[in-house]
């Protein structure tokens, strides 16, 4: 059979084989325990200092603020939990969105069951939230504002920096969920002016099983693992070396090529949306018609049922999806597209999304237009 | 190099970093996605999960993978605790713990729940007599280390199950993390309801572990998300460490067939040396320990001097455990013991796994005797 073209990457990208080779070296060769006192440990602790260095200074922070985890979901749920119960004498009120991904809004619900209450904001048809929205929703005992950067299933980015700069001189923790951006967009925590940030290394072509959370100076968070005194006792559990020094690699190659690859990503998308013109498909792009993130395109086909296209889509060796993968498995209408447009809507029904990764070739991804046009062509005349 | 410290970690068989590196570049897809490549990698997760299940002899949905010790004891003990609320506020555990355990249960205390640390011997061994009179109508967990991690002591975990199986509102969990591959253990015949394993304790990769949670046991999950996992364990699932890790689990449970007996005679030979010399003493129990750690006060003489001392020559042990070797405090778990503080400091852990080889024993006792000497000698 032959090789299917992967165009989800904002599922999961492929390990870049530089990664797994220092991976495998530092397996071989540091594999001590950086919390073991012998030298062993001290050179795999080396490696985890140098690493969070290189990754502090790739975002503008001090190695002291970045928080290695196990992934992004980690990440959200150690900002969301550590920052609502570090600050619940303060109040018990959160604002999030209706289109963050599923790490942020499952964990928010869980907190409404402890008693928070959490204000979901709408968006527009772009996805984007209003800040005077947000303006309006903050209360007195607002505690923390959880929006994410760049949208997963239609990449519209929010405002960070405005909703930073309505937040400051507050007391409310912002915090944001930046896994879907890191490939695309050069991050600076301290011009965007959040407390808090999520990243994942496995969507920017890293290992999966690691990440970070960047916590600013000066804000506590209440640990939600307990243990050993690892990462300054913000989180316990021995350190994935291996792991933290493949984000390091991922990270430096990502930064290094990221111009190109935003170039080259906006190419992949001009010939996919001007094949399908060409095919004369009938469609629209969900999401921010000013740009959002370079690698996500999400396609509304009218007529077409989603669940369908992507079976159809699949036979025929193209990859892509309805939305997150975290909320695949079940084929339920997508939460961002219900939120931008109504549950009712076709676009909740009948979009999918395609996203470009390192790998992915103009000749793939006119193939991959051109089938996409005759399965949606086949679907909507019916036959 | 000989390598003494596996305890704290150990090195990656290279065929578990061989299957790290196939499925990174053959299964990378994310096996929540609804196409081919996610159904394969999905397929690949079940097929990790179900051999996982059969080596521990268990059914495949009572395992959810981890990111490791500290998230599968975290996740067990705060996931009844959370859970079982309704039922009751007491927890039972012991003073040896492990961090992962120890510091969750503190949490817990700070948010309203009762916990109940029991004593241990000097052999560091708990009573199952002080558990079951320690037990109340509103206990709803028992967590204990099967194998402790500085000493090796076992704890009498089948017996305690036993007496709990008359109690089906107390659940049983139990710290496998030192244990598993080098001290037997059959989860249901112990009347265990969880049990935390770890991948790199077992020559797998970094950031892997298995939490089994016996079928009808309700935990409150610790992350939120996107539902892996049974629901109990969102995020992105890492396949080629889960497979790794698997694959270690395979190569370290075939190893044990014949290694425990091997490690059992290496650290027979280790004791009797150590017994042997001037002004140490054994701290590990002669019987109901593990076969693979050995704790011994070399008495006069600060552990960290000594350790780097036979670190100079290339071999690498520890002082307590790596989790809290940093604290300049003497080992909680030894205190626990009744062994003195002073003492308590001058404890070295020597750990050793199913690769360490008689001929490297003999080098390390060597070593020992004469940098023990030399130490002295230069005090004089």
């Amino acid at each position: 059979m032959m090789e299917p073209i992967y165009l989800d990457h904002a599922a999961t990208t492929p390990t870049h084989p530089e990664v797994i080779d220092r991976m495998v070296s530092v397996y071989r060769e540091a594999f001590g325990n950086p919390s073991s006192v012998h030298s062993f440990g001290r050179k795999a602790r080396r490696l985890v200092d140098e690493a969070r260095e290189a990754i502090a200074r790739s975002i503008g922070a001090s190695p002291k603020e970045i928080v290695f985890t196990s992934g992004g979901t980690e990440s959200d749920n150690m900002a969301i939990i550590g920052a609502a119960y570090a600050k619940k004498e303060q109040g018990r009120h959160i604002i999030t969105t209706k289109v963050e991904h599923h790490a942020v809004l499952n964990t928010c619900r869980a907190l409404e069951k402890q008693g928070f209450t959490v204000t979901y904001l709408d968006v527009d048809r772009a996805g984007r939230v209003d800040v005077e929205a947000l303006r309006r929703a903050l209360r007195d005992d607002t505690i923390l504002v959880t929006i994410m950067y760049g949208n997963n299933e239609v990449g519209t980015l929010q405002p960070i920096a405005a909703i930073a700069e309505l937040l400051k001189g507050r007391d409310v923790l912002f915090h944001t969920d930046a896994v879907q951006a890191f490939g695309t967009e050069a991050i600076d925590v301290r011009t965007l002016g959040v407390d808090l940030l999520s990243m994942t290394a496995h969507k920017i072509n890293g290992p999966k099983g690691i990440g970070f959370l960047y916590v600013r100076e000066g804000v506590r968070l209440v640990p939600y693992q307990h243990g050993g005194e690892q990462e300054r006792k913000r989180r316990a559990g021995t350190h994935n070396v291996p792991g933290i020094v493949g984000l390091q690699k991922a990270l430096e190659i990502a930064d290094a090529e990221r111009e190109q690859r935003v170039r080259h990503y906006r190419a992949l998308r001009d010939v996919l949306l001007s094949t399908l013109e060409e095919r004369g498909v009938r469609f629209a792009v969900n999401g921010d018609p000013d740009g959002g993130l370079a690698h996500i395109v999400n396609l509304f086909f009218p007529g077409t049922n989603v669940e369908t296209l992507l079976t159809a889509l699949d036979l025929s060796g193209v990859a892509v999806s309805s939305g997150s993968a975290c909320t695949a498995g079940s084929v339920d209408p997508s939460h961002v597209l219900t939120a931008m447009f109504g549950a009712e809507s076709e676009e909740a029904k009948s979009s999918i999304r395609v996203s470009f990764g390192l790998y992915n070739t103009e000749e793939q991804v006119k193939k991959a237009a051109n089938i996409i046009a005759e399965t949606v062509g086949r679907m909507v005349s019916g036959a | 190099m000989i390598y003494l410290d596996n305890s704290a970690t150990t090195k990656p068989y290279p065929e578990v970093l061989d299957t790290y590196k196939t499925v990174a570049e053959e299964y990378f897809a994310n096996p929540s996605s609804l196409h081919k490549l996610g159904g394969r990698a999905e397929a690949l997760l079940n097929k990790c999960r179900a051999q996982a299940a059969r080596l521990l002899n268990v059914k495949e949905q009572e395992i959810i993978f981890t990111s490791g010790g500290t998230e599968g004891n975290n996740t067990a003990i705060k996931g009844v605790a959370f859970g079982y609320r309704q039922r009751g506020k007491h927890m039972i555990t012991t003073k040896v713990e492990h961090p992962a355990s120890r510091a969750a249960f503190e949490q817990l205390e700070a948010l309203g729940y009762d916990v109940t640390y029991l004593d241990v011997d000097r052999e560091g061994r708990i009573s199952v007599d002080d558990v079951k009179r320690a037990l109340r109508d509103d206990t709803i967990l028992v967590s204990v280390i099967h194998v402790n991690n500085e000493l090796g002591t076992i704890q009498p975990v089948e017996e305690i199950g036993n007496l709990l199986k008359e109690r089906p509102k107390t659940l049983f969990h139990v710290d496998h993390v030192q244990g598993f591959t080098k001290v037997p253990l059959d989860f249901y015949e112990a009347g265990i309801d969880l049990c935390t394993i770890s991948g790199h304790k077992i020559h797998g990769p970094r950031g892997t572990g298995i939490l089994f949670i016996r079928e009808g046991v309700q935990l409150s999950p610790l992350l939120a998300g996107g539902g892996q996992e049974h629901g109990l364990r969102s995020g992105t699932e890492n396949l080629p460490a889960i497979a790794a890790f698997v694959r270690a689990m395979r190569m370290t449970t075939e190893r044990a067939r014949t290694g425990i007996a091997a490690l059992d005679k290496l650290s027979k030979r280790i004791r009797q040396a150590l017994e042997e010399l001037p002004g140490v003493t054994v701290n590990t129990p002669k019987q109901g320990a593990a076969p693979h750690i050995l704790n011994a006060t070399v008495h006069g003489l600060r552990a960290e001097v000594f350790i780097h001392a036979l670190e100079e020559e290339g071999i690498y042990i520890s002082t307590k455990s790596a989790c809290s070797s940093k604290e300049s405090e003497a080992s909680a778990v030894l205190l626990a013991c009744g062994i003195p503080e002073e003492a308590a400091r001058q404890a070295v852990r020597i750990s050793l796994s199913f690769e360490n080889t008689p001929e490297e024993i003999e080098r390390f006792l060597q070593t020992f005797a004469r940098k023990l000497s030399e130490l002295k000698n230069a005090m004089e």
